[in-house]
This record gives structure tokens, C-alpha cells and sequence, in this order.
């Protein structure tokens, strides 16, 4: 049973891997790497019950925190182009531009 | 079951390698690198180096694509297409790879109880630390109390890299500098 739950998830992971690799926007890209992240947590789940060692769920939650913590570096680093500080400007980065509001 | 887990995980991890060595946007390759620490990361679950795991997800696909995305925001989004293709590089890598799978050659196998780290000091260890420490975790036994002296340093030089990147990039510099112009700048208006 969970060797079939981790081969699936593996197949899940094959497609992502060909999203990653062909995907036309940045967008799909960060979507495929966040998906693959929470691929990983689940074999990692699987994985820790296939071979009777369920002490891996603990890493695989601590894998879940390092992925969402990854992806909003990189889609903050995308949004403001710096790390550190949010910049002066950012109120103006943050509103909507005029072609949004006018709809 | 391993056996098939372990060859599909080499498998997607040598096919993640001949993408990023083909893809010419760079923002790809960042994310596929992302991909590759990730798999590796399972390769080392499934050989019970959690620990070590952890640390190639965290360094890995968290801290280094950022660093990456940064140089990538400083320099240019994609790859230049090579003039000239040199066969001596690719024989090098080879030949490097053949002599370190040379090397391995004389290693025990993975898991052999009667390895030399396994016969060593290891039982030794492993029978002293529920009377000694009396942690239940051998590993953390070793580090934070056998090597504690040795820990402390690792974690200082952390702290202290951590610290420098912090400064880096919280742009304490860029404020200075501002502030400063803006220091500058009432006087000049008064002398013109």
C-alpha cells in the first residue's frame, strides 16, 4: 500500500519535473518548485511508514515549514527586488497599476 | 522497494543535472537546482542521514536559490550561448568521476556492521550514553555534550556568518550613505 502511495507520488513528482523544465512563466516555475516541495514531504511520510519508521513525519512537517518559508522569499524577492528592507517606495510598488483600477 | 525508490531518485536526480546543463534561462536553473537539493535530500532520508538531510533542504533548496535569484536580479537573466564546445573539460570531469568511483572501491558497504566506524568507538558510545547523558538520542548525546565545546564554536562561526549576511543585505550602508546626502544637501542650497 504505501509503496504504491510512494510511487505515485513519484509520478506526481516526474510531471512537475517536466513543468519545471518547460514552463513558459516564472510563475509556473515557483508554482512547480512549491508543489515539488510538498511531493517531497509526502514521500518523505511514505516513505517513513514503508520501512516502519514513523519518527520521519517530524522532519517531513519541518520540510513543509523550510518550503513555504522558500517560496515567499522568492515571490517577495520578486515583488520588491531586494531581501533586506522593504524599499521607500514600496506603498507604490503595492497599489494596483492605473490599467487594473480603471476595470 | 528501496532498491527501486533509491535507482528512480538517481534517475530523476541525473535527468535534473542534464536540464540545468541545458536550460538557458537562468531562472529556470535556479528552480531546478532548487529541485536537485530536494532529491537529494530524500536520497539521504532514505539512507537515515536525516539530519544531514535537513541541512541540504534548508541550505539547499531554501537559502541558496535566494542567494541565487539575487545574483540573478544583479546580472543578466540568461545564458550566452557558448562559441566554441572544448572536449578537455568533459574529459576531465570524467576521468575525476572514474577515480573517485575508483576510490570507492575498497570502501566498505553502506550499512556493514562490521565497518571500521561500526567497531571503533561507536559501541562504545552507544553503551555509555544512556548512564552518562541519559539522552535518548545518541546522536544529539555526541553533539551537544561529548563534542559541546566544539559545538559552541560551530554555532559562533554561524552567528557570526549570519550576522554579516544580515548587514549585507539589509542595506545598513545604502541608509548611511542617504542619510548623509541628506546632511549634505540644506548646506549646498544655502551657499547658492
Amino acid at each position: 500500500m504505501f509503496a504504491f502511495i510512494s510511487l505515485l507520488i513519484f509520478i506526481c513528482m516526474a510531471v512537475l519535473m517536466v513543468r519545471l523544465f518547460a514552463g513558459p512563466t516564472l510563475y509556473d516555475r515557483v508554482l512547480a518548485l512549491n508543489t515539488f516541495g510538498s511531493c517531497t514531504v509526502l514521500l518523505i511520510g511514505a516513505v517513513g511508514f514503508l520501512f516502519g519508521r514513523p519518527d520521519f513525519l517530524d522532519i517531513a512537517l519541518l520540510y513543509a515549514l523550510i518550503n513555504f518559508v522558500g517560496t515567499i522569499a522568492v515571490l517577495k524577492f520578486f515583488r520588491y527586488r531586494r531581501l533586506g528592507d522593504a524599499p521607500e517606495d514600496a506603498e507604490a510598488i503595492m497599489a494596483p497599476p492605473p490599467e487594473e483600477q480603471k476595470q | 522497494m528501496e532498491l527501486i525508490l533509491t535507482s528512480l531518485l538517481f534517475l530523476a536526480l541525473v535527468t535534473t543535472a542534464v536540464a540545468i546543463a541545458l536550460v538557458r534561462r537562468l531562472f529556470a536553473v535556479v528552480m531546478l537546482a532548487g529541485v536537485f537539493s530536494l532529491l537529494s535530500a530524500m536520497l539521504f532520508v532514505l539512507m537515515d542521514a536525516v539530519d544531514v538531510a535537513f541541512t541540504e533542504a534548508a541550505v539547499g533548496a531554501g537559502i541558496s536559490s535566494v542567494l541565487m535569484l539575487g545574483t540573478i536580479a544583479l546580472t543578466a537573466r540568461s545564458e550566452k550561448r557558448p562559441t566554441h564546445y572544448s572536449l578537455v573539460p568533459l574529459s576531465i570531469v570524467i576521468l575525476t568521476g572514474l577515480v573517485l568511483i575508483y576510490g570507492t572501491l575498497d570502501m566498505p558497504n553502506f550499512g556493514d556492521p562490521m565497518s571500521p566506524v561500526q567497531t571503533h568507538v561507536g559501541p562504545d558510545y552507544i553503551q555509555r550514553t544512556p548512564t552518562d547523558i541519559d539522552v535518548p538520542n545518541i546522536v544529539t548525546a555526541v553533539l551537544a555534550s561529548y563534542r559541546g565545546f566544539d559545538t559552541l564554536g560551530e554555532v559562533t562561526v554561524v552567528f557570526t556568518a549570519g550576522l554579516g549576511v544580515v548587514l549585507l543585505i539589509s542595506g545598513l550602508g545604502r541608509r548611511i550613505r542617504r542619510s548623509r546626502r541628506e546632511d549634505k544637501a540644506p548646506s549646498k542650497g544655502a551657499k547658492n
